[in-house]
């Protein structure tokens, strides 16, 4: 479980995320959803460390991720696996050496082992057999899933994605919803998915929290989502006409 | 203001590249990587221009020697004074710094726009030090090497011309090349390469490293690197040279 308390984050004079408060729950899929510069990513960074909040307290499963020094927070991180929006693939490394690269770095397995992992981490997102191949020969559908096997390479316990089914059509994007939704079953793991597509929220969304000008606006599940009066939200949720035409 | 900013976040950034690494033994193998592609990669560019540029101080030397009372080997002393003191180590680090610098920055800064440097930082790995210290341990170990090939590339360029065009006789440029030789020169040369070295890399990597935005600033960052190397270069230059020979 990751459960930030009053995240308050500032750029300049620019308030980005204002006292924010949740709990994101282990063997769930948690959503933070919201407009574009609703301070999605920026939650998710302050939450990994990325950025530092001005004010208030990260913890994972009660370690305090704030108070921790930077040695601390390594091992931390040894536990978080993310998902980058554009995959963030070594462009100088194979699949494999990118999926076998944590591993290489923080593991005594030796090649063979590291080889079978990579293998077993590519069978899981349904990669098999593209070992030698390197990022600029993969579809983004493709690299979004060499993403997440390079993310669950060290068996993480927090899984971040952000925005993972960006610039991808409806089929693949709804496989790699359900893809990070059963790894995170499977693994019983915290997975935090930024994201402001619908589909996604109706797919996968267990529990979500939405952000509106960086503060913690709504939170609930799918179904309440549907329902909810909150009118940022109902402007969010039934932007599209195929959602409007749900409604009615 | 912004100077004192940018000096701090540089020396900030190479305590960083200097920190203990992850794991050791991963880093020689990138040593190994940024040798052939920093030093070899530039072996072909060094060699046209030492050569080139010995051969022309020769012909120009030459034709400047006119007076019977300047011996004609001051030609071939001349020649190996500029390349050994000054063209080699000063002029190939410009070059080096445009070509290797402008490599650093362009690669660190897509690295860091892509989020790549970000994926390093979240698995726990010091991203600094992983991506710039292979860099400037590969470019101190072969920047010398570099040099010495140019000096003799140069002053082997000027024997060549010399020989096709009998400008001087021959005996008297190989006199030239060796009369009064202090191998403290080349030894100056090579300390003035280690820092230049050093200064291409590390300030190169700060720019990229520090690059923001898309590809218009990674393109912004890698001219930064470049003119910034450039600048300390010849700044480094005068402080040593004012050291080791005054």
């Amino acid at each position: 479980m990751i459960e930030v308390k009053n995240i308050v984050k500032a750029f300049g004079e620019k308030t980005v995320l204002d006292d924010i408060s949740a709990t994101f729950d282990r063997g769930k899929t948690n959503l933070i959803i919201g407009a574009s510069g609703s301070g999605k990513t920026t939650l998710s960074k302050c939450i990994v460390g990325l950025h530092e909040p001005n004010s208030g307290e990260v913890d994972y499963d009660g370690r305090n991720f704030t108070q921790m020094n930077l040695n601390q927070r390594k091992e931390v991180r040894k536990e978080i696996g993310f998902l980058f929006q554009g995959s963030a693939l070594f462009d100088s490394m194979t699949v494999e050496e990118n999926i076998r690269f944590p591993l290489q770095m923080f593991t005594r397995k030796t090649s063979k082992e590291m080889l079978a992992r990579v293998d077993d981490c590519l069978e899981r997102v349904d990669m098999k057999g593209i070992n030698k191949l390197y990022p600029s020969e993969l579809s983004g559908g493709m690299k979004k899933r060499v993403g997440i096997a390079r993310a669950i390479s060290m068996s993480p316990k927090y899984l971040f994605c952000d925005e993972p089914n960006s610039g991808l059509d409806p089929i693949t994007a709804i496989l790699i919803d359900n893809l990070i939704d059963g790894i995170t079953k499977d693994l019983d793991i915290t997975t935090i998915v930024i994201t402001h597509d619908m589909n996604s929220v109706m797919e996968i969304g267990q529990k979500i929290i939405f952000l509106h000008q960086g503060k913690l606006w709504w939170q609930g599940d799918k179904d309440e989502i549907l329902k909810a009066e909150n009118k940022e939200v109902v402007d969010f949720v039934y932007a599209s006409e195929f959602m409007k035409a749900i409604k009615t | 203001m912004s100077y004192l900013y940018h000096i701090g976040r540089y020396f900030l950034l190479v305590v960083k590249v200097f920190e203990r690494p992850e794991k050791p033994s991963v880093y020689y193998n990138l040593i190994l990587a940024e040798i052939m592609k920093l030093g070899l990669g530039s072996l072909g560019i060094i060699s046209i221009i030492s050569a080139f540029m010995g051969a022309v101080i020769t012909l120009q030397t030459a034709s400047q020697v006119e007076s019977a009372w300047i011996p004609e080997y001051t030609v071939g002393y001349t020649t190996r004074m500029s390349v050994v003191l000054e063209f080699a180590p000063t002029i190939i680090a410009l070059i080096l710094a445009g070509k290797v610098g402008s490599n650093i920055a362009s690669e660190l800064g897509t690295m860091r726009v892509t989020e790549q440097i970000d994926a390093l930082e979240i698995m726990g790995i010091n991203s600094a030090g992983y991506l710039i210290l292979p860099k400037i341990a590969a470019s101190l170990l072969i920047f010398p090497f570099l040099i010495i090939i140019s000096m003799f590339l140069g002053i082997f360029a000027g024997y060549a011309v010399v020989a096709i065009t009998e400008i001087i006789p021959l005996q008297q440029y190989v006199y030239g090349i060796t009369y009064d030789f202090r191998p403290f020169h080349v030894m100056y040369a090579l300390i003035k390469t280690l820092f230049f070295a050093a200064t291409i890399t590390s300030i190169s990597a700060y720019h990229g490293y520090y690059a923001e935005g898309g590809a218009l600033e990674v393109g912004a960052s890698s001219t930064r690197a470049v003119v910034y190397s450039s600048i300390v270069i010849l700044i480094i230059n005068y402080i040593i040279t004012q050291l080791l020979l005054i």
